[in-house]
């Protein structure tokens, strides 16, 4: 239930973001992270983007968090 | 960043340094679920050089959340027909004296599954003849998403949006854990998205107080492993310290995330699975968003804590024992038929174990 995993913004509308989330699109709300970007990277919990993460890091560990984001759905 | 083979290494020398110096046995804790499920799936746990052993502690908000709580949340869906629960799909199927909120649900009682916290607010505005009762369950990861939700449910004014909290702060568990006289915890390997929010220098003063390396890892297998090469590092040399080898990490985390806790909530004592009350170790809403606060619109019969029977789940998330001590684990309890919350959750012990570890003892990777 802590898991974070990482997504791209893609479009950005007041406190809400359109991200790119494990291959669907979602609404974030990115009042935590007010200097988010079009083009960042963030680590969305449970709906909301929690920190801004650098492209490397982010694309580095998505498939794991991605992974284990399924498993707990399951 | 070291590869694997690398950190094994490293790992072994500085192991070695410390039995050396007198160690028969070095035992860390991982405080995050999250750490646990990697940690089980990555077969990490047959890497580690013998003297070293890492168990669970108290990080699966669901494990750690008192019988007493299950217990009210079920008799407020069971008992006020004007109430629809909202709540994390982790919570459903946790047994409690009357049963479990998803046996509530099958018997008539309004519980629907949230993924995010604003759902449930959409929710009360969908629905204004209902009470909507939000679960809200979570460590620091998830609690700035609750405060953000109780706002908004102020600013559009939705009157029939309530919290039920059972929110828990890590490091108060951390200090309580450290003076239980019959756990050895040597460091900690610290949850990599909690302190996202909390920041590292969070954990400075209990890595000073009770010299202890506190080190913040990510979640792969390269990110582990260097988080307990740090740790044996730090302990070989003597020099216990807070930091992180998680670069989302900073030294002061996400100030915003820290404000919006701090303008809703404030630190009040709660009762831990196993572990009791602890002060200080909750979250109370203030006074300003007391309208939203379950336990002060709805009166619920007092629970008390106890222990499902049988289960050792409480011992568990104390690093007292592993799953596979527990007589049940993988007989009368498993995934499908689940006796306590650890084999419940999906980043509970018992289930990390079970999904990976208890044929024949060997981690299975998927
Ligand atoms: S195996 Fe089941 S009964 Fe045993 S501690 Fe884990 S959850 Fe409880």
């Amino acid at each position: 239930m802590c898991l974070a995993i990482p997504a791209k913004i893609e479009q950005l509308s007041g406190e809400e973001a359109t991200v790119q989330l494990a291959g669907t699109t979602a609404q974030v709300v990115i009042a935590l992270v007010p200097q988010a970007k079009v083009g960042d990277w963030v680590l969305v919990h449970a709906g909301y983007a929690i920190a801004v993460v650098p492209e490397d890091e982010a694309r580095k560990t998505f498939a794991l968090l991605a992974e284990m984001e399924r498993l707990a759905q399951e | 960043m070291k590869t694997i083979p690398e950190l094994r290494q490293e790992i072994d020398r500085q192991v070695d340094l410390l039995v050396r110096a007198g160690r028969q046995r070095i035992q860390l804790m991982e405080v995050c679920g999250t750490h646990t499920v990697a940690l089980a799936r990555g077969g990490l746990l047959d890497l580690m050089p013998k003297p070293l052993r890492l168990v669970s502690g108290p990080g699966c908000p669901v494990c750690v959340t008192d019988q007493s709580y299950m217990d009210q949340a079920v008799w407020l869906a069971q008992n006020r027909p004007d109430v629809t629960i909202a709540t994390y799909g982790d919570m459903l199927r946790v047994p409690g004296r009357s049963g479990s909120l998803e046996e509530a649900r099958a018997a008539g009682a309004q519980v629907q599954v949230v993924y995010a916290a604003h759902e449930a607010v959409e929710m009360a505005r969908q629905n204004t003849k209902r009470q909507v009762v939000f679960l809200a369950v979570g460590f620091e990861t998830t609690t700035p998403a609750t405060a953000l939700a109780i706002e908004q449910a102020r600013r559009l004014n939705v009157t029939n949006f309530s919290v039920f909290t059972a929110h828990k702060l890590v490091l108060p568990a951390m200090r309580a854990l450290l003076s239980q006289p019959d756990i050895q915890i040597d460091g900690f390997l610290c949850p990599g998205h909690v302190s996202v929010i909390l920041g590292y220098k969070a954990y400075e003063d209990l890595a000073r107080d009770f010299h202890r390396p506190c080190v913040v890892a990510g979640f792969d297998e390269e990110q582990i492993l260097a988080g307990v090469a740090e740790i044996c590092r730090q302990l070989a040399t003597g020099q216990p310290q807070a930091c992180s080898v998680y670069s989302p990490v900073s030294a002061q985390g996400n100030t915003v995330a820290q404000k919006i806790l701090a303008d809703v909530f404030h630190p009040a004592d709660a009762p831990w699975r196993a572990l009791g009350v602890i002060p200080g170790s909750g979250l109370e809403l203030n006074e300003a968003y007391a309208d939203f606060d379950t336990r002060r619109r709805i009166e619920m019969p007092p629970c008390e804590s106890y222990e499902l029977p049988g289960c050792r789940c409480g011992e568990v998330i104390c690093g007292r024992c592993l799953p596979t001590d527990c007589p049940l684990f993988a007989k009368a309890c498993t995934p499908r038929s689940p006796v306590g919350p650890c084999m419940v959750s999906s980043e509970g012990s018992c289930a990390a174990y079970y999904k990976y570890r208890w044929r024949g003892g060997k981690a299975a990777k998927l």
